[in-house]
């Protein structure tokens, strides 16, 4: 990466793996786990979680002199829902259908873990860049976990992808179908994402000994 | 009855951690030890009673389409509608604050146990969740209104009780070094989830379909779960029958 300092670009990787917003700092959760059923609301979600939290985290840094402390968490809601009233109207305006499919979820983004945590935590102290970095960082880190979790939720439970069927017709019985295979209903229930969470910890947490917790 | 109803259906069918995932991350993160889960709890149940009511009357005599009518006649048209995170997230951080300064006032001692767990409730999403949830099932009356509020909170504080509990026990198991912690909490939550998912047939009498409540709009909860249910429970049915 020229264009980024290696202090920088820290900034923006460290998120995806190693402090993922998800599985490590526990933050974000309430909506990643509920609209994962299907590939494309992840996505969607993913993408207007980037795009708060690339804006919200710029703003709040410009603001992080003249904000009296006492306030701030006010002031920090303020510009969240302004920003969530903002992807809001678009999906209403641009994608009817999904941000029916979102309903309140869309609106929780305000109170959304991952966006508080990160003002509180990087965009009080930091300037304007570097908290943009930390906020497309972050935001990433958030989507990957919520494409993974929808990716196996949506194949293993309907045998699809964007609602594209994958492994074969059920109802004709071609491709894997045909071998005897069926679609697990089970991974489309909410409960399964809490599950396909915990693996993915599992498995991250096998993969560097580091994470692992005490008890 | 129509109180009784959406008293249980809140705490059980509809439970705030089990069925829609709401706060989970304070859920998971003070949920260590049951005495701190339970300040917490409180507070939740607590705030939501407060703020779930006051939102209802902000959505009917201000945001709704055509709740401006009180104003006169050339407001009957205005739907503010759009404004309602704004002016919930409002309603809630503003309530919290009040609510922190007349606790430590009158019951410094409520105060005391509720501690730092005040402040952190308006950014849980229980509680903005509880009033859009609200806003979107159309709650009728003002007594609805806080008695969901209420059994949301309920609802809440026995879910964190119950995984506080056995995060407690489980501290003496010997669970594998990657999932300790957070990983099995997970999947503990969610084995309590798939549990609470049985509760969905107490309001149906065990029928396997939806309750045939015309016109109720309890029954619109969120999209995607509906379609999830109606389309998925006959092949699990399927399944079982064939076992």
């Amino acid at each position: 990466m020229g264009l980024l300092s290696k202090k920088d670009s820290k900034l923006i990787l460290d998120p995806l793996a190693d402090n993922n917003p998800i599985t490590i700092q526990v933050l974000g959760i309430c909506s990643a786990l509920a609209i994962t059923a299907q590939l494309k609301p992840s996505i969607v979600m993913a993408i207007s979680v980037l795009f708060v939290m690339g804006v919200g985290n710029v703003v709040i840094s410009l603001m992080r002199n003249i904000i009296p402390s006492k306030i701030r968490i006010i002031v920090q809601l303020i510009v969240v829902a302004t920003l969530v009233i903002i992807v809001d109207q678009v999906l209403k305006a641009f994608a009817y259908e999904l941000s029916k499919e979102l309903s309140v979820f869309i609106g929780l983004i305000i109170t959304n873990c991952i966006i508080m945590g990160r003002f509180e935590a990087f965009a009080l102290g930091n300037g304007p860049w570097r908290s943009f970095l930390d906020g497309i960082g972050n935001a990433a880190g958030y989507g990957v976990i919520l494409v993974i979790v929808g990716f196996f939720r949506e194949l293993l439970g309907s045998g699809t992808l964007f609602g594209f069927p994958v492994l074969g017709n059920p109802v004709t019985k071609t491709g894997l179908y045909g071998i005897g295979y069926e679609n697990n209903g089970f991974m489309v229930l909410p409960p399964m994402a809490l599950i396909v969470v915990g693996i993915i910890i599992w498995v991250q947490r096998s993969r560097n000994k580091e994470l692992i917790e005490e008890n | 009855m129509e109180h009784l109803e959406l008293f249980f259906k809140s705490i059980f069918v509809d439970n705030m951690v089990f069925a829609y995932f709401l706060g989970m991350c304070s859920y998971l993160a003070v949920s260590k030890k049951v005495s701190t889960a339970v300040g917490l709890g409180a507070a939740v149940i607590f705030v939501l009673t407060v703020t779930v009511p006051l939102n209802w009357l902000l959505d009917q005599y201000i945001l709704q389409e055509g709740a401006l009518k009180w104003l006169g006649p050339e407001y009957a048209e205005y739907d503010l509608s759009f404004l309602s995170f704004i002016l919930f997230i409002a309603t809630i951080a503003t309530m919290v604050q009040l609510v922190e300064i007349v606790v430590e006032k009158f019951s410094p001692s409520l105060y005391n146990s509720l501690g730092i767990f005040l402040p952190l409730i308006a950014v849980n999403c229980a509680i903005l969740g509880g009033s859009l949830f609200m806003q979107s099932r159309d709650i009728e009356t003002f007594g609805l209104a806080l008695n969901y509020g209420f059994s949301s909170g309920i609802g809440w504080f026995l879910a964190i009780l119950a995984i506080a509990a056995i995060r407690e026990k489980i501290r003496y198991s010997n669970v594998p070094a990657p999932l300790r912690g957070l990983g099995i909490t997970f999947i503990i939550t969610g084995l309590m989830a798939i549990g609470f998912m049985s509760f969905g047939g107490m309001l149906t009498g065990g029928s396997e379909e939806k309750p045939a409540l015309d016109g109720n709009p309890d029954n619109l909860g969120i999209q995607v779960e509906e379609n999830i249910e109606s389309t998925e429970t006959p092949e699990v049915s399927t399944l079982l029958t064939k076992e």
